[in-house]
């Protein structure tokens, strides 16, 4: 990895620094490694993976009920045909957005402080993408024919899927995202998979491991391949992590709903997801860094840096929350002036003020080192700020659809326990995944760390 | 009489001789029982009375083949899931003609029409069912009948479903337990033997109202043979103050026949005539006529009356008031006009002194073209008054016509009430020991004082014989089933006399007996059949050349010439001398039959149920209905739910309502319209045993309607109990929020044909908005011009806002063609009601002070818009809803995968989705019901209105056979052809001459929500009303 020496050596003083004092390259390897060969596994990742398991169950129930009675389960109507499915799909994939954007872009920027968080966020991606899969395709009638009829698979009848409709675009979207994710993440695990494989003591877990590293040996020519690929799949991320929530957001904007129909939405939504994507790897890594002790490879710069992103994004999503209100007004169409002032104040008014104070109102502290420093008030506000992006969705969902063109036809929309069985249960299929990660794979990359070590750049400032 | 009951005695089988003829038979013996082959007499008599239609079979050893064949068809039809049923089975075995083309044979996939009538609360509308192979599955309207002009009503629409209801009863019982017509028979004959000396004396027989010749004859022979029994009628729903009214005009009980093709200007008092009563449909036909821009004098309209209907909010002007009022009214513009007699106290009425005036005017500069309507549920006096107000008018003759009733009475009948109170007090005295309950439900709506179910468990022996165990079969002894109207044969006359013949489309679905089978079993020719029956009675009416009347009136639904001549009567001259009004004490109370479920007959129908009331658009419930002063006064209110809400689910406050000593708790609903100190409780509700469907819903007012004031009353008490309830409401938002440009255009006639618009409300005339609208919206598209075209058809639809009365039968018949779905409370409840054309009602500021109080309301049907840019089409991800080459917005609902979005970004939100699986696929009886045209939709499948796409290829494959290209008028939507007043066109917009170009022409012609550019192939006419400018001023 070609890092620029001068560089580092200009760092100012007061700059914390990414690496904890005292490690050399065997500190880390064990530090990591331990994690997954030696150490005991802590008695909170007992207690999580078993609350994570009964409310993966819930999903479980929830699914079983859905295929069984239909999706009239849920609280849709006729008016509000899309409801917690598509809020929660929305919401996933924004989260699952951290992942490739530190991964890739920051990758690609020379950005050193993704390198202890990466591993973790483009899991955090992988699973989030997961459980956003899941409800475009469960929320249809009939997903039986979904899961296939989507593709554009020739077949006798000559009918192809519908080219011009945002949904099938999603279809592309989020699977190339999902597809290409899961190769970035996988690469970029293969170094450490290998370190794993030559220091695990256990001979089953060595051939698991073995078989896992595809035989690398770590020689110079690997590094070359490995570097090659990586880096080609960081760029070929990049636009990803701007298509997909843009092609999600044409799932509104395309339409002709108030509410929907906005030019604003593709940027707003990346920025949205970018947002919530950060809040995220933060409300995640923060505890695990806790458990673990990974204080001195995930610092309180890498905690900061995150803060500050999130603090522009969340500045982004702002700005579009108060466009929208300004185009409202701005168009002269009654019916967009009627969806703002229905937003506002309409029956979900609440929801409306709640996601303003929790996205445009509570990251505004962030503007304080001191606050951005705090690990526990930063724990709450990547809550809060979640919490925030679900309510958008929800603002932007069912807020839109319930009142539109015809007030006859006006209607509310309310999950019954059937969307909350499904969105919890999403929860704790992500949590069951997000353990499993961090207690069998390395979660920080150590080959990345190491290249933040002085002994690293000695020997290529020889070289 | 329990002996015919026993089984035969054992002795009856001789063994020995049994064996005897088995050994002598050759080839194989197939027998059923022991007695079928022991040949013995008393046996078979005994099978005679089992199987009446069958016993020549069962008894001639030659024809044991065809018997089997017969029992194995009964058997498989018993187990009924049978889609295939044999056709031969289904057909009745009399000979039906059907209405248009002559079945050579039956052609597989080619539906037949008959001609019929439905009976109903004595009148009868003529229909024409639609058959395909041998099963009836849609009514429509018969051109050719007085009453129906072409057009039917929801009623009659949906007494199809109760055809296939499995909740019918389905066989005779005795005392729950089933028996067979044998059975029953044998009792009733042993019943009759013993009161045949005593000439019948204790013998009485409720009816229902019929204007059946033959039961009338009938009636007439069974009280000639019990001359001491008596022959009762009631019907709750029928107002005897209609009869009394004319009694008290003219001292005979004429019946009204109304002409509004020859009036200009109608003043109802009351009265939904557009809506209810037996010639509402032909009326509305009328009114639609005369509303049209094109006709030469605009007819002008005004209503006074209680509780807001479809009349009422179709009229130019509508005034609430009380009942009471109401009748006040009434007389002081009698008094105004000068109707001689009248009184004219409380002409100064400031409620309604402006109203007087203006119409005392307006009535006599249309002397001989006005025309002034009293209400059935009005009160004799206001009859009589309308009558006179009608004879000074010098009316009669032009507007207003009389002849004798169509229905038929007992001797000495002097009204519903009064007939049933008599025998109530018979039944009281101990003086009757057997009653013969006949189609009613007395049990459930017998006026609540005359305590029917105490009185009647003094009457030793009472039968019950009704299409349903309902609420009187519970307390009677025997229960026999009543066949469908679509299952035998009978003859009704309609509300000018004319009579038709009921003809049967399929034989009985179960061992049920037409009405006249029923009351043959009380003659010696106990098993003639309902066929036999009718065609003897009308043989003796046309002695000369039967069989040529009998085929031409079943093929053309009326019989020619059995119209009442009209009648010449004259105005008693002390007819208002003994005239007292109602007085006006404190809040009142009015009932009224129910637009959707009638009196109750229609309760278990989920079709009914589920259709939203004209103006409350309630669904599944009644509830007390009233103004928003009075709720404000009691602090009553409506809140929506969460889930569904304005689309579904209302919380309402319940009141406790006190009349006359009884107490009813209810639901209320605020109905912008409805006069304050007054509320309004449709019948037909609250029932215990309608069936699965209409078991516990509403509330039932029949608890509270006395045999004094069956329609209205006064001194009732209502008090806001701290309960809520929900109520099924598919629209709660009642005004348009500034949308009215854009969704439902409104003017008046003038304005219109002067080129302006009403002052205030639009600045521009309709002819420079649409040029406009096309120059800034028509040519702005993305694509090139002539991307699309239609070469061939372009369907298109024109609904006339302004002559939509809002009757509902459209919704209906949509339900009936496309098999839509019933989706019970709870659905609808959660938002979800399955229409595919709905209609919505808004209400608008007619210039009043209190607009909540007095709203000008409009009816607005909506089917699929079939925009040529369609927003759903682009956005279904698998090309499960595409645009056909003429036009339509095709719905494949085999590729359907159900994400929705079709629906999200329909502006018009006419698309409907399968929540569940909605469709009944298990029921057997219901299965019969669907219409083999028209794809029965399963669970997670977006579904909506396709213009009728089966009827539209039906006629272009026929008009393709034939070499040359649909007609227009061809294609009639289901929707299109039921509608009375002619609202909805359908047609070919290629074509500059067919109709719906023509009204697409029109200079108020629009489309829904313009600005979006969908391009809707259905468009409206603006709405044009024709008030009087005298009273349209404020204050």
């Amino acid at each position: 990895m070609e890092v620029k020496s001068s560089e580092e050596t200009v760092e100012p003083k007061d700059v914390i620094p990414l690496l904890g004092p005292g490690h050399s390259f065997s500190t880390i390897t064990e530090k990591i490694s331990s994690i997954v060969l030696t150490r005991y596994t802590p008695i909170s990742l007992f207690i999580g993976i078993g609350i994570a398991f009964i409310i993966m169950n819930l999903l479980m129930a929830t699914v079983t009920n859905l295929l069984f009675t239909g999706v009239g389960i849920w609280g849709i109507n006729v008016p509000v045909g899309w409801g917690f499915d598509i809020i929660n799909f929305v919401w996933w994939i924004g989260i699952g957005h951290a992942g490739t954007l530190i991964s890739a872009i920051l990758l690609l920027l020379g950005q050193k402080w993704r390198n202890s968080i990466n591993r973790f966020a483009e899991a955090m991606t992988l699973f989030a993408v997961a459980c956003a899969g899941m409800f475009p395709l469960l929320h249809t009638g009939r997903p039986w024919f979904a899961a296939y009829w989507l593709f554009p698979i020739p077949n006798t009848m000559a009918i192809w899927p519908q080219f011009r409709s945002p949904l099938m675009w999603d279809v592309f979207a989020v699977s190339t995202y999902a597809s290409v994710s899961l190769l970035f993440w996988y690469v970029g695990l293969i170094p450490d998979l290998a370190t794993m494989r030559d220091r695990a003591k256990n001979r089953f877990v060595k051939i698991i491991f073995g078989m896992m590293c595809f035989g690398w040996r770590g020689s110079a020519r690997h590094w070359v391949r490995y570097e090659t690929i990586y880096n080609l799949l960081a760029g070929l991320s990049t636009p990803l992590v701007l298509s997909v929530h843009t092609i999600v957001s044409f799932d509104f904007a395309v339409s002709v709903i108030p509410g929907w129909h906005a030019t604003i939405f593709p940027p707003y939504f990346v920025a949205g997801a970018v947002y919530s994507g950060f809040a995220m790897v933060l409300t995640l890594m923060l505890p695990a860094r806790a458990i673990f002790r990974l204080h001195d490879l995930v610092t309180v710069r890498h905690v900061e840096n995150m803060a500050k992103v999130m603090l522009v994004t969340g500045l982004f999503v702002f700005y579009g929350y108060n466009m929208e209100a300004f185009m409202a007004w701005y168009s002269g169409s009654k019916y967009e002036k009627f969806m703002m002032y229905n937003r506002m104040t309409g029956p979900y008014g609440l929801f409306y003020w709640a996601l303003i104070f929790c996205n445009g109102v509570v990251p505004q502290i962030l503007w304080v080192k001191k606050i951005r420093q705090n690990v526990i008030v930063l724990w709450v506000i990547s809550i809060i700020v979640n919490v925030g992006m679900w309510l958008e969705r929800f603002v932007i969902v069912p807020t839109s659809l319930h009142r539109d063109f015809l007030p006859s036809s006006w209607g509310m929309y309310w999950p019954t326990i059937w969307d909350w069985g499904m969105f919890i249960g999403t929860m704790g299929f992500f949590l069951f995944l997000m353990i499993l990660f961090v207690r069998f794979l390395p979660m920080i990359p150590i080959f990345e760390v190491k290249t933040l070590l002085p002994e690293s750049k000695v020997h290529h400032h020889e070289g | 009489m329990d002996n015919t009951n026993q089984p035969p005695k054992n002795d009856l089988i001789d063994l020995a001789s049994i064996r005897a003829r088995l050994s002598k038979e050759q080839g194989k013996v197939y027998w059923q029982s022991l007695e079928a082959i022991s040949g013995n007499p008393q046996f078979e008599e005994l099978a005679k009375q089992e199987f009446p239609d069958n016993t020549e079979v069962w008894i001639d050893p030659f024809s044991r083949r065809k018997f089997m064949k017969i029992m194995a068809a009964s058997l498989a039809f018993a187990g009924a899931a049978a889609c295939n049923l044999p056709t031969e089975r289904l057909i009745p075995n009399e000979k039906i003609i059907p209405y248009v083309k002559p079945p050579e044979e039956i052609v597989y996939g080619k539906p037949l029409f008959f001609a019929t009538v439905i009976p109903f609360a004595g009148s009868a509308t003529g229909v024409l069912v639609e058959s395909h192979m041998g099963r009836p599955t849609k009514i429509e309207g018969n051109p050719d009948h007085p009453a129906s002009l072409g057009a039917s009503d929801v009623l009659g629409q949906a007494s199809i479903l109760n055809l296939y209801d499995p909740d019918r009863a389905q066989t005779c019982s005795y005392l729950r337990e089933g028996k067979s017509w044998g059975a029953f028979v044998g009792a009733l004959s042993e019943a009759l033997e013993a009161r045949r000396q005593k000439g019948g004396e204790g013998l009485r027989i409720l009816t229902r109202a019929t204007s059946s010749p033959t039961l009338a004859s009938q009636m007439k022979s069974i009280l000639a043979a019990f001359p001491k029994a008596k022959w009762h009628q009631y019907e709750p729903a029928i107002s005897d103050s209609t009869r009394a009214g004319a009694q008290l005009a003219y001292g005979e009980p004429v019946n009204t026949i109304y002409n509004l093709a020859k009036a200009n200007v109608v003043v109802s008092i009351g009265s939904d005539f557009l809506a209810q009563g037996p010639a509402a449909l032909r009326y509305a036909r009328e009114f639609g006529q005369r509303r049209r821009s094109s006709a030469e004098k605009v007819l002008r309209m005004y209503t006074v009356e209680s509780t807001p209907t479809n009349t009422g909010s179709s009229s130019d002007h509508r005034l609430p008031l009380k009942p009471s009022e109401v009748a006040g009214f009434a007389q002081a513009l009698a008094s105004a006009l000068g109707v001689a007699g009248v009184s004219n106290s409380g002409a100064d009425n400031a409620a309604y002194k402006n109203w007087v005036s203006a119409l005392t005017k307006e009535l006599q500069e249309n002397k001989g073209t006005s025309l002034v309507v009293a209400g059935s549920g009005q009160p004799a006096i206001v009859h009589a008054l309308a009558h006179a107000m009608n004879q000074t008018l010098g009316n009669v003759g032009n507007t207003v016509s009389y002849t004798d009733s169509p229905e038929y009475h007992p001797d000495g009948f002097t009204g519903y009430t009064d007939s049933l109170k008599e025998l109530v007090k018979d039944m009281e005295a101990g003086a009757v020991d057997m009653l013969v309950i006949v189609s009613g439900n007395p049990v459930y709506d017998a006026p609540v004082d005359l305590n029917f179910a105490q009185a009647m468990s003094k009457v030793a022996l009472r039968i019950h014989y009704s299409s349903y165990y309902e609420e009187t079969s519970e307390l009677c002894h025997w229960h026999v089933p009543e066949s469908h109207y679509l299952e035998s044969w009978s003859d009704a006359r309609t509300f000018d006399g004319t009579a038709s013949i009921v003809q049967p489309l399929i034989a009985p679905l179960y061992p049920t007996k037409s009405i006249h089978e029923f009351f043959a079993a009380f003659t010696d020719q106990k098993d003639r059949t309902s066929y036999e029956i009718v065609r003897s009675y009308w043989q003796t009416q046309f002695a000369n050349d039967f069989e040529n009347v009998w085929r031409k009136s079943l093929h053309d639904g009326v019989i020619a010439g059995t119209a009442y001549a009209s009648k010449t009567v004259s105005l008693k001259a002390d007819a208002f001398a003994s005239a007292s009004l109602p007085k006006s004490t404190g809040v009142e109370i009015v009932f009224a039959p129910d637009p959707t479920v009638y009196d109750g007959r229609f309760s278990n129908n989920g079709w009914l149920q589920e259709l939203p009331k004209p103006l409350t658009k309630i669904t599944w419930d009644n509830a007390v209905i009233m103004g928003p002063a009075m709720a404000q006064r009691l602090g009553v209110t409506r809140t929506y739910g969460n889930s569904g809400g304005e689309h579904g689910r209302s919380y309402v406050d319940m009141v406790e309502i006190k009349y006359q000593g009884r107490t009813l708790k209810a639901a209320t609903w605020i109905l912008p319209g409805h006069p304050s100190d007054c509320v309004t409780l449709h019948l037909g509700y609250g029932r215990k045993k309608a069936g699965r469907v209409g078991n516990g819903t509403g509330f039932n007012a029949y608890s509270l309607r006395t045999s004094g004031e069956p329609w209205s009353g006064g001194e009732v008490q209502v008090v806001k109990v701290n309960e809520t309830f929900e109520i099924a409401c598919p629209q709660g938002q009642e005004v348009l929020h500034g949308r009215e440009h854009d969704i439902l255009r409104s003017s008046t006639y003038e304005a219109y044909k002067s080129g302006k618009s009403e002052e205030g409300k639009e600045s521009k005339g309709h002819h420079e908005e649409k040029k406009e609208a096309e120059e800034s919206v028509e040519h702005l598209s993305m694509y090139p011009e002539d991307e699309h075209k239609y070469p061939g058809y372009a369907w298109g639809m024109s609904i006339d806002v302004g002559n939509c009365i809002g009757c509902n039968a459209c919704v209906m018949a949509c339900q009936s063609e496309n098999n839509i779905p019933v989706i019970g409370k709870d659905q609808v409840l959660r938002g979800r009601h399955m229409h595919w054309l709905r209609i919505d009602r808004y209400y608008t500021d007619n210039g009043h002070d209190e607009p909540l109080d007095n709203p000008e309301a409009y009816f607005q049907p909506v089917p699929c818009m079939q925009c040529e840019n369609a927003p759903c089409e682009v956005v279904c991800p698998v090309n499960a809803t595409n645009h056909s080459a003429e036009g339509l917005n095709d719905m494949v609902y085999n590729r359907c995968v159900g994400t929705r979005y079709c629906s999200n970004n329909c502006p018009y939100k006419v698309r409907r989705f399968n929540f569940l699986q909605y469709a009944d696929f298990t029921t057997g009886s219901l299965k019969l019901l669907n219409n083999p045209d028209v794809t029965v939709r399963s669970r997670g499948v977006m579904e909506k209105c396709t213009y009728c796409v089966q009827r539209i290829n039906y006629a272009r494959v026929e008009a393709e056979k034939e070499n040359r290209s649909v007609k227009d008028g061809e294609i009639l939507t289901a929707c299109q052809s039921v509608c009375p007043t002619e609202a909805i066109v359908f047609g070919n917009i290629n074509d500059k001459e067919s109709k719906v170009s023509k009204l697409k022409a029109e200079q108020r012609n629009y489309s829904m929500v313009e600005d979006l550019n969908t391009k809707p192939r259905t468009t409206y006419l603006a709405a044009l009303r024709n008030p009087n400018p005298e009273l349209n001023k404020k204050g």
